[in-house]
């Protein structure tokens, strides 16, 4: 059955997603940023009944029997009426065509396997072909161990579709949300021309537990927030969700093909 | 053996590690070093030379023979700077036209505090971006370990070998289990799981080919694998720089399996 409510990641509590979608995904309780599902995600930016579906029916699939995997996409696709863990499509922002993705972390926290890796490259290869700009909303927990090997060939296989965009002449901001980790921040998240974060967001390569063990000292409390990153020089702006849509716009706007001044 | 043993294999002590391969294959040797943005990174063993009598330039993750060259080398855990560095020497081959030979052999990228504030995983995308659209050849030998996205940063290659018993994964044995099964000692399950050996490799499209291991005539087998990417390099030497590109991208664009309802 598909699942009404959102946690909050911060105080944990749970709002019906209805009243979570009146607060601007902000926690009521805590005021922390909840985590925005991909379909209110694009109508937050997005103008009204602008977006259009890229690879609505690519569905990831079990490929090499790894223990327990059925079981979890069975129950993920279930719980958000989802095919895979992100969304793509095209869209208008402000009258702009633009493509989009946006990824969902109520779907094996987003991890990227090959339904994932196919709906990005799709997405950047239309992108290309009608010379449109992409928007990524990233958030991820890194490559999808339980399709094994395949899913980290999908960071080349996006990476090579970004390229081909990117040598084309054509545009692409990336929006790291929470949490951005592994193999997308080690790939298409870091790729942007321009690389947008939400506040407060988690961002980072390793897993806190691991860079721990490796340093052997104390994290800094702010260690991979999007305001750690922002500091160390990775991120060009940290945009509040309230004013995403402006911002965005205005970036649309100002990569628009100028026609030569007379 | 199973994949299990295969990975103890592939990490033992006293196997040939990547500046071993390259003393066998290169000559006229000339290492290069530094990412030219913050330092340089000994685990990263690289340069220009000649393969035979062809050009080229060679990218080798080194883990180190003595625990001193280990420490010093992160144990082959690569730093943001030691990816920005051979980033910077393919884009050097690219502007030369003359073809990369990339030796792997990592647990993972380094995942210390001083590697993410220095952008690891910016490190790793922007080396695999760039890679895709490199206009000269790389070919990548998996002859270790091939860990995660800290070895795709030196393997989104034209093609891509495997040792007999090295093995590639998207994330080390260890750690699937001790996120899977709560419990890091299930490796050898882990490893079975996550299909990581060669033939997994070749049989997922992952890999081209398999080298056969013969360590106790290592020049013979370095020998043999001259060959090999002599061949590789002949049979992509009248591909132009778009060609080289389209089919690097072809490659990697079939990878994956899904269904479509």
């Amino acid at each position: 059955m598909i699942e009404t409510t959102l946690s909050c990641p911060g105080c944990k509590k749970k709002h019906a997603l209805t009243a979570a979608e009146q607060a601007g995904f902000i926690c009521p309780d805590c005021g922390k940023y909840l985590r925005v599902p991909p379909r209110s995600r694009a109508a937050m930016i997005a103008d009204a009944g602008s977006f259009s579906e890229i690879g609505a029916g690519v569905r990831s699939v079990d490929i090499i029997g790894f223990p327990g995997y059925a079981d979890k996409l069975a129950k993920a696709q279930a719980e958000t009426g989802e095919n895979s863990a992100v969304l793509c499509g095209t869209a208008r922002i402000k009258g702009m065509e633009c493509a989009i993705f946006v990824m969902d972390p109520r779907f094996i926290m987003a991890s990227m396997g090959s339904a994932v890796g196919e709906k990005i490259t799709r997405t950047f290869e239309y992108a290309t072909e009608h010379g449109l700009p992409v928007i990524g909303f990233t958030a991820s927990g890194g490559a999808r161990m339980q399709e094994g090997i395949v899913s980290l060939m999908q960071m080349a296989k996006c990476s090579g579709a970004v390229k081909a965009h990117s040598e084309a002449g054509n545009f692409y901001v990336t929006v790291l949300t929470d949490p951005t980790t592994g193999g997308v921040t080690a790939s298409f998240a870091m790729q942007g021309d321009i690389i947008l974060a939400e506040p407060k967001a988690l961002i980072g390569f390793a897993g806190r537990r691991v860079v721990e063990q490796t340093t052997k000292s104390a994290l800094p409390d702010n260690f991979q927030s999007a305001e750690f990153l922002f500091d160390h020089g990775f991120v060009d702006q940290i945009v509040p969700r309230e004013s995403m849509r402006d911002t965005l716009a205005r970036i649309l706007m100002l990569h628009q093909r100028s026609e030569k001044r007379a | 053996m199973n994949a299990y043993e295969k990975l103890k294999t592939a990490r033992r002590n006293g196997r040939p590690l990547g500046s071993d391969y390259i003393n066998a294959m290169i000559t006229e040797r000339l290492d290069l070093c530094g990412d030219r943005r913050f330092a340089e990174d000994s685990a990263i063993v690289a340069g220009i030379g000649l393969l035979d009598d062809v050009p080229v330039t060679y990218i080798a993750i080194d883990k180190g023979h003595d625990l001193n060259e280990r420490v010093k080398k992160n144990f082959g855990c690569v730093k943001p700077e030691g990816y920005r560095t051979a980033l910077r020497l393919m884009k050097e081959a690219e502007k030369f036209r003359r073809p990369v030979i990339c030796f792997v052999d990592t647990l993972g990228a380094f995942p210390g505090a001083d590697g993410e504030e220095r952008g690891q995983g910016q490190a790793i995308a922007e080396n695999i971006m760039e890679m895709m659209g490199l206009k000269t050849p790389v070919i990548s030998v998996i002859i270790g370990e091939g860990g995660s996205g800290g070895a795709l940063a030196l393997a989104s290659a034209s093609k891509v070998y495997m040792l007999e018993n090295a093995v590639y994964s998207v994330i080390t044995p260890e750690g699937c289990a001790s996120i899977l099964y709560k419990d890091a000692g299930r490796v050898a399950e882990a490893a079975e799981a996550l299909r990581i050996t060669a033939q997994d490799m070749v049989d997922q499209g992952v890999a081209e080919e398999i080298i056969p291991e013969n360590f106790d005539d290592f020049p013979a087998m370095c020998a043999d694998i001259t060959a090999r990417l002599l061949a590789d390099i002949d049979a992509m030497s009248s591909l132009s720089g778009e060609e080289i590109v389209q089919n690097r991208y072809a490659r990697f664009r079939r990878i994956g399996a899904y269904t479509e309802v």
